[in-house]
């Protein structure tokens, strides 16, 4: 079984994806609606990716898979960011 | 919300490594100079990377052990398969060089300003953040009052003990100890449960603020206790760490 763990294990992916600081952001999953902050999402990194579900209904919101120093973002399950 | 592809912009850059202090027969801190260190909060992480002869790498995220101000620190435990912390706590020595990143993290922070109570609630190396925040306390000379519950194996498995057996003022530290306990043991003798923090935390209605850290399962526990408790989510930051990848 695969351990989850939170957003906070990918605040340095984040910082260097988007920039800034994205664990204290606040996201809402774009099938339950949920918001909350990033580091409260459910984050698998064992994958071939990093895939990061809601907590609460286990939507998938983002998924960031790297290659050669690029990093291609999927956000397509969440509903908001910010 | 649309996908993309973008290039990095968190630099690595050079520590060199300076004071190692075994903490446990398993843990260790190691203080690192960063020339170019912007300065971190009290809860953050930092990312090391390893880069093998063969150009193979890999990296980690490490709680900063040190307050805002010190010297950076961060204190890691040995994983039996791990790939990065056995040369952490093994080979690596004073002197040598370590690439690494950040500081990272704003959300599982600290301030004065924050407020408190503080119910600080930690399982096992899940400590070093919240020793952070405690130092950090003392910096700042807040009396904002604390209370720490840390689980620990045993009594040679508590970091930082000297430390926490003799707290700052307004600070009470709570152990239990879930495996092996010294003769006459008085403390707790259990994983945390719902009964455990019903007698430690703060009545929610003195709107105390909790940092909960460590593996998984001890996150969920204490996190769904506290808010059974009465303790608003907002009012519970946690930050889970595991064997692979995540904050240790």
């Amino acid at each position: 079984m695969i351990e989850d763990l939170d957003g906070n294990a990918i605040g340095g992916m984040l910082l260097e994806v988007f920039g800034a600081e994205m664990t204290a952001a606040i996201g809402t999953c774009g099938n339950c609606g949920t918001t909350g902050p990033v580091a409260g999402l459910a984050v698998y990194l064992r994958g071939p990716g990093t895939v990061v579900r809601c907590p609460v209904c286990n939507f998938v919101l983002m998924v960031f898979v790297r290659q050669h120093e690029v990093t291609c973002v999927d956000l397509m399950g969440l509903a908001a960011l910010g | 919300m649309a996908g993309t592809a973008v290039r990095g912009r968190l630099t690595w850059q050079d520590a060199t490594v300076g004071v190692v202090k075994d903490e446990t027969p398993e843990v260790r801190t190691i203080s690192l100079d960063v020339p170019q260190w912007e300065g971190h909060r009290a809860g953050q992480h930092l990312d090391v990377r390893l880069t093998a002869d063969d150009g193979y790498r890999a990296e980690r995220s490490y709680s900063i052990a040190s307050a805002p101000g010190e010297q950076v620190a961060i204190t890691v435990e040995r994983l039996p398969d791990g790939e990065v912390s056995p040369y952490l706590t093994e080979e690596l020595r004073p002197g040598d060089d370590l690439e690494l990143r950040g500081p990272i993290g704003g959300w599982f922070v600290w301030e004065p300003a924050d407020g408190g109570p503080l119910l600080l609630l930690a399982g096992g190396s899940g400590i070093v953040p919240l020793r952070a925040i405690l130092r950090y306390r003392e910096r700042t000379g807040s009396t904002v009052p604390v209370r720490l519950l840390y689980s620990s194996r045993s009594w040679p498995d508590v970091i930082y003990r000297d430390e926490l057996e003799q707290p700052a003022a307004g600070v009470e530290v709570i152990h239990t100890l879930t495996r092996l306990q010294p003769p006459g043991w008085t403390g707790y003798a259990r994983r945390v449960d719902a009964q455990m923090l019903a007698e430690v935390v703060w009545p929610e209605d003195q709107a105390p603020l909790a940092y909960v850290c460590g593996p998984t399962s001890f996150v969920e526990t204490v996190a769904t206790g506290l808010v059974g408790l009465g303790y608003p989510a907002q009012r519970v930051k946690t930050e889970r760490f595991g064997a692979t990848g995540g904050t240790r």
